[in-house]
């Protein structure tokens, strides 16, 4: 009677394992990805910073107001 | 036609392969080779997906070489990325089936283990080969031509392992007859719910790309305005 339960308790522990497997691997990848995401968007806040500290003149103005709409564009990435 | 967005496929994921794996558990019968045999409901799919995936990547390849877009190379990159991943689960699952089953982590006379982990290898060296390059265009060129290749001998090496004797590795379809519908469902839900999570994590990968590449181009105009 043991014999057959040891063998169930094995079987179900290979099948706990593979299924924690995927599990595990899922998990390491989005913790990856997600600790990319926070990066990028650590360094978008960094750049909207950086744009408004120098504040373009008027000649810059087009090329201030593309990389604004630019940097709007990848927060806007970023947040989905 | 417009394409469902991005959490929409996350949440069609979640929800087909929570549905397909208890159909696994609750709903299709134990057969003769015991409870071990529920493994089988996530390493076949793994294993179909990982594969259908390299060969959407030569597709992709395909695209980058006649139009020299650089999107089809990064959906190339990404459906190789996520098929290696998703390959790597399917070897450790199989290892790990094969063990409850047939007391061994692996069997080298075995075709279709065999010829699985020549494929995952083969795919292994993508990455090197594309980082050996230090030119972007020549990179992207070869690394298509790469997913081409390898692309084509995916279905080959498929077509040469059922062809072949298997040695104690089961067929998941034969002509001899196939699972019993309860199983089938099971195994098709669950497949279904690996499809759209790959579908989603490449989607998923692809949008951090982008991401990146704007980040990079707006630190450049910055920096080169400021």
């Amino acid at each position: 009677m043991t014999a057959p339960l040891i063998a169930l308790e094995q079987t179900e522990s290979y099948v706990a394992g593979a299924y924690l497997v995927f599990v595990a691997l899922l998990l390491i990848y989005v913790a990856i990805m997600a600790a990319k995401l926070q990066r990028i968007q650590r360094e978008i806040r960094t750049l909207a910073e950086l744009e408004e500290q120098t504040g373009r003149p008027s000649t810059a103005g087009q090329a201030s107001r593309r990389q604004s709409r630019e940097v709007e564009a990848v927060r806007g990435e970023a947040r989905r | 036609m417009r394409t469902p967005s991005l959490r929409a496929l996350a949440v069609a994921a979640v929800v087909t392969l929570l549905g397909g794996y208890a159909l696994a558990f609750f709903y299709a019968p134990i057969e003769a080779e015991g409870f071990i045999q529920k493994i089988f409901y996530l390493h076949v799919p793994l294993a179909i997906v990982a594969l259908l995936g390299f060969m959407v990547a030569a597709v992709h390849a395909i695209r980058h070489l006649r139009t020299r877009d650089p999107v089809h190379d990064a959906r190339s990159y990404v459906s190789i990325h996520l098929s290696v991943i998703f390959a790597v689960g399917a070897l450790l699952t199989g290892a790990l089936w094969a063990k409850g089953q047939w007391g061994v982590w692996w069997e080298w006379r075995e075709p279709t283990l065999v010829s699985f982990l020549i494929v995952f290898l083969l795919y292994a060296t993508y990455y090197p080969l594309r980082y050996a390059v230090e030119d972007r265009d020549r990179q992207a060129r070869y690394a298509s031509v790469f997913a081409i290749t390898a692309g084509a001998f995916v279905p080959l090496n498929f077509l040469a392992v059922r062809l072949a004797e298997p040695f104690i590795h089961p067929r998941t379809f034969s002509s001899t007859g196939g699972l019993p519908a309860e199983m089938l469902l099971a195994f098709l839900v669950c497949l279904a719910g690996m499809v759209l999570l790959w579908v989603s994590l490449v989607g998923f990968e692809l949008g951090s790309k982008r991401a990146s590449a704007d980040l990079s181009r707006l630190r450049t105009a910055l920096g080169g305005g400021g």
